[in-house]
């Protein structure tokens, strides 16, 4: 690049980076806090807590019955990622390979739920699965979880498979491969490293998916971002240790997911879907 | 070696068609191949010589005709069922699999058990010459060895018939020799069928028993490659055989075989390649290596010269004619740009064609 | 000698315009789209306009004529168009220096970090690092640049930093990545012919961004603009940031008026989409080609 050595550039530079690094000293202050409030005895008025302790996991596991909890974001983070790599996967193929008359349309079908944000679109259709009975339930929150999953497969999956020679597909059929056996032998070979990114990018985002599931989830079928609303909603009635303890658990959960995704994709891929 | 093809007598084409706007058009095709020939399908991009191969192979559907192998019509059948050999442009290896597993692969759909799989890849391999890289990955190979594997890989299953396209175009100068050389012996090894599709005329003319010249969609030309290379039957195959002057004149007279023609008050004499009328419109086609300049004042065509490029033994020459017609010549000399020649050739090696062409 | 079909085959026909069995593999996905996404959005137009009481507009003339409702519209612009503006100012500067670093993988990982938790987490985290005896009003005050704890909960200030902080690396990381599209030899070839860091901004590396910029902030917009669990855990969701969502919300689950929440809900849609529409109506008159150089 071509560099500049005035100080007027370095001044730049040097905001440049000042603001970057008070962002994230924020950043990383804001998420110490509540992990050292998670471990604190008492903390009120110091820099540092009173003592140490860990039983806010064991009240919070308790009061919040965090097993249920984790066990119901699991079952519906892991429905929506099958059935968003089940319906989404073969669509981006269609897409990637064949030209068809209103094909334009059908893109934009898919990625509109991807620009209209989740509590826009979230409310009428939480009325609809209201009304048609399944909000409330497990279905419920897994089908108006997968109205953005599904396009965001599909996208990132497009580009995936179009940089798949056709010509390889081609050459597999000559050889006798049939559509069963190119799937079987060449196609879920070659993409499974962009299946894999793309459905750990969807489980990351499903974990951390609060509007849809808060408008569709009913007491039973909670996630646990949803149940951590809830729980600093109504701040007062517990202990903010235990909620921060909960917080812990959330973030370790969702972290965990995002470090083994980002050994896959791009940070920027998490933000950047399929480039227009 | 006990990699053989399997026999089948003659493979017909019968009006093949393409007809979906423009694109990719193909226009009544007809074409009988012999068991054991190598053809090879010769013409500029888009004459539909890729498309011919893709419907032979299955892989684009023709909308009129029918493929027929011997008595069977083959031309409804899916292009896994066809039991081809197919060398692509880009090899089209399968990137996650091992040399072995590609070049077997064929075989592993047709459910061969797999002892037999090891023993004819090991052969294959040892056809084309690759011992020792049987387990690396495509990625890992050179230009020049990832297309062996893509040849093992064809014949590996003895087909009936090798489809080839353009499988040289993207090696270099000096392995295009070498694998085309290689190309040669393995057809005649395995007595194998082979469709091959270039746009190199000098690979075709060096490879092929019979050539078919393609352009728009149509077969122009059909034949040996001796009779293409000097006896083109029409202007345009004539140009795209290496003709590469084409100057027009109108034919003063024709006799038989021969025919004149007036260029700038000069008359040429030439072979007739097609039917000329007297007084009409014909032109005239001349390979560079064929036209030399001539004594001042000789029977030739008048051109000032543009530039001279050494070639080593002789140089090429650049002129143009008074009516703005470029040619290009050979001489043994350095030419003066901006110089007068008068540039003359053997009446054998000038080809005359009229309107019709 | 042969049975040379004469007419193509309808199959072959739609083949050709790209429609076999192949193509078919997206239908599911359509069919699930149109369900779940179109369908509701229709519903809830057709629904808006009936009323539990009143004629057809019922809805929308409450919707307008009380200004605790109207009001949403006005709070929530107040709150998304300067966090846009403002992170989006922020992120250009940043992601052209960054673009060239070679650890640029360490701050993309670290940024995306407050977009993967969510707004839940942030307002969780921000009520305990932002109170009175939280860390910030802790650090100021020893540093002495205060001299009684700012109050940046439960206002407007709770709400906008919570959504800068995860609006910012949002914002950060698509500029980025519209940036990384733009080939470097074209500032050099700038810088060759006599541009200044400035004037290479100014009028090679600008023109070429701003189509992704716009992209950029709309979807920042849309974003901030849909602000919810934030508003109501950091804000006063009951006076200065009562925002659009939270008047839809509570239409629906409060007073289970799924006909006013369906018409709060269009209306949050049309100010988006209006937005959205002028940024994109205006990004129409840019270029809009390739960023790399000539090849390609």
């Amino acid at each position: 690049m071509v560099k500049d050595t005035r100080l007027s550039a370095r001044l730049w530079a040097f905001a440049n980076w000042a603001v970057i690094g008070f962002f994230i000293l924020n950043l990383f202050g804001m998420i110490a806090t509540v992990v050292t409030s998670s471990f604190a005895t008492r903390w009120l008025g110091t820099w540092l807590p009173a003592g140490w302790t860990t039983r806010w996991y064991s009240s919070a596991w308790d009061e919040f019955q965090l097993y249920d909890v984790l066990s119901v974001t699991f079952q519906i983070v892991f429905l929506v990622v099958f059935l968003s790599g089940l319906i989404g996967v073969p669509a981006a193929y269609a897409l990637a390979r064949r030209d068809f008359p209103g094909k334009k349309l059908v893109m934009l079908l898919f990625l509109l739920p991807l620009l209209v944000p989740p509590i826009t679109f979230g409310i009428p259709l939480a009325t609809v699965l209201y009304r048609a009975g399944l909000a409330g339930q497990m279905s419920g929150v897994v089908l108006a979880n997968l109205v953005p999953t599904v396009p965001f497969v599909i996208l990132v999956m497009i580009p995936f498979i179009e940089q798949i020679d056709t010509k390889i597909e081609a050459a597999a059929r000559v050889f006798g491969a049939n559509t069963f056996k190119l799937f079987i032998y060449i196609l879920l070979p070659l993409l499974a490293p962009g299946i894999l990114a793309a459905l750990l990018l969807v489980l990351v985002r499903t974990i951390a998916m609060f509007e849809l599931t808060f408008l569709t989830a009913g007491p039973t079928s909670q996630t646990l971002v949803v149940a951590l609303y809830y729980a600093v909603f109504a701040a007062g009635v517990r202990a903010v240790q235990s909620i921060d303890a909960m917080a812990v658990i959330y973030m370790v959960t969702t972290l965990l997911w995002l470090l083994i995704a980002l050994r896959f994709v791009n940070p920027t891929q998490i933000v950047a879907r399929a480039k227009r | 070696m006990t990699i053989h093809a399997a026999s089948f007598r003659e493979l017909r084409l019968d009006r093949l068609s393409r007809d979906f706007g423009t694109h990719n058009a193909l226009k009544d095709v007809s074409l009988t191949i012999q068991q054991g020939e190598f053809i090879a399908l010769l013409g500029p991009s888009g004459c539909g010589k890729s498309t011919t191969l893709n419907i032979i192979a299955g892989l684009l559907p023709a909308t009129g005709g029918g493929i027929w192998l011997d008595d069977k019509r083959i031309d409804p059948l899916r292009p896994e069922e066809r039991g081809f050999g197919m060398v692509f442009q880009n090899y089209a290896l399968f990137p996650h699999m091992s040399v072995n597993k590609n070049i077997g692969f064929g075989l592993k759909m047709r459910g061969t058990p797999k002892a037999e799989i090891e023993r004819r890849v090991a052969e294959a391999v040892g056809l084309v010459r690759l011992q020792g890289q049987t387990e690396k990955l495509p990625g890992q190979l050179s230009g020049g060895q990832q297309q062996r594997v893509a040849i093992a890989r064809a014949i590996v299953v003895e087909p009936p018939l090798v489809l080839m396209d353009e499988p040289l175009s993207n090696l270099d100068a000096k392995l295009r020799l070498e694998m085309r050389a290689e190309i040669r012996r393995i057809h005649n090894t395995l007595g194998a069928t082979t469709i091959y599709v270039t746009h190199d005329q000098e690979e075709a003319l060096s490879l092929a028993d019979r050539i078919v010249v393609m352009r728009d969609g149509q077969v122009r030309q059909v034949g040996i490659p001796e009779d293409l290379f000097s006896r083109p039957d029409h202007l345009d195959v004539a140009e795209f055989m290496g003709f590469r002057n084409k100057i027009a004149g109108k034919a003063a007279s024709v006799s038989g075989e021969h025919a004149t023609v007036a260029i700038d008050g000069a008359a040429i004499l030439g072979r007739a390649r097609n039917t000329i009328a007297q007084g009409a419109a014909a032109h005239l086609a001349i390979r560079p290596e064929d036209l030399h300049p001539v004594a001042a004042g000789s029977v030739g065509l008048k051109a000032q010269v543009i530039s001279t490029e050494f070639r080593g033994r002789e140089f090429v020459g650049f002129a143009r004619m008074a009516d703005g017609t470029d040619l290009s010549f050979l001489a043994h000399d350095k030419l003066a740009p901006g110089s007068e020649v008068t540039l003359a050739a053997e009446p054998d090696r000038v080809l005359v064609y009229g309107a019709a062409a | 000698m042969s049975d040379t079909a004469s007419s193509i085959p309808l199959s072959q026909r739609l083949a050709a315009r790209g429609l076999d069995g192949l193509t078919l593999l997206v239908v599911p996905a359509i069919l699930f789209s149109l369900a779940l996404f179109i369908y509701p959005f229709f519903y809830g137009l057709f629904l808006s306009f009936n009323p539990k009481a009143g004629g057809a507009l019922a809805n929308y003339q409450r919707f307008f004529s009380d200004s605790f409702l109207y009001g949403t519209i006005a709070t929530t612009l107040w709150l998304a168009l300067p966090v846009t503006v403002l992170t989006l100012l922020m992120a250009i500067p940043i992601a052209f220096r960054v673009r060239t670093m070679k650890h640029q993988r360490l701050l993309t990982t670290i940024l995306v970090i407050p977009i993967t938790l969510g707004t839940v987490l942030v307002a969780q985290g921000l009520l305990n690092y932002l109170g009175p005896q939280g860390w910030f009003n802790r650090a100021l005050l020893t540093m002495g640049l205060i001299s009684t704890p700012v109050k940046l909960l439960h206002n407007y200030w709770g709400v906008m930093i919570s959504l800068v902080i995860t609006g910012f690396p949002f914002t950060f990381l698509l500029t980025l990545s519209y940036l990384s599209g733009v080939d470097p030899a074209l500032e050099q070839a700038g810088a060759t012919l006599g541009a200044g860091p400035w004037q290479r901004f100014k009028h090679i590396l600008l023109p070429l961004l701003l189509p992704g910029l716009a992209i950029t902030f709309c979807l920042s917009f849309v974003q901030a603009f849909s602000v919810f669990p934030s508003a109501v855990l950091l804000g006063a969701p009951a006076g200065p940031t009562r925002v659009i969502s939270i008047a839809a919300y509570q239409a629906a689950f409060e007073e289970y008026d799924y006909s006013m929440a369906s018409a709060v809900a269009m209306i949050m849609g049309v100010v988006q989409l209006s937005i959205v529409v002028a940024v994109l109506a205006a990004r129409g008159l840019l270029y809009r080609g390739p960023a790399g150089g000539g090849k390609g």
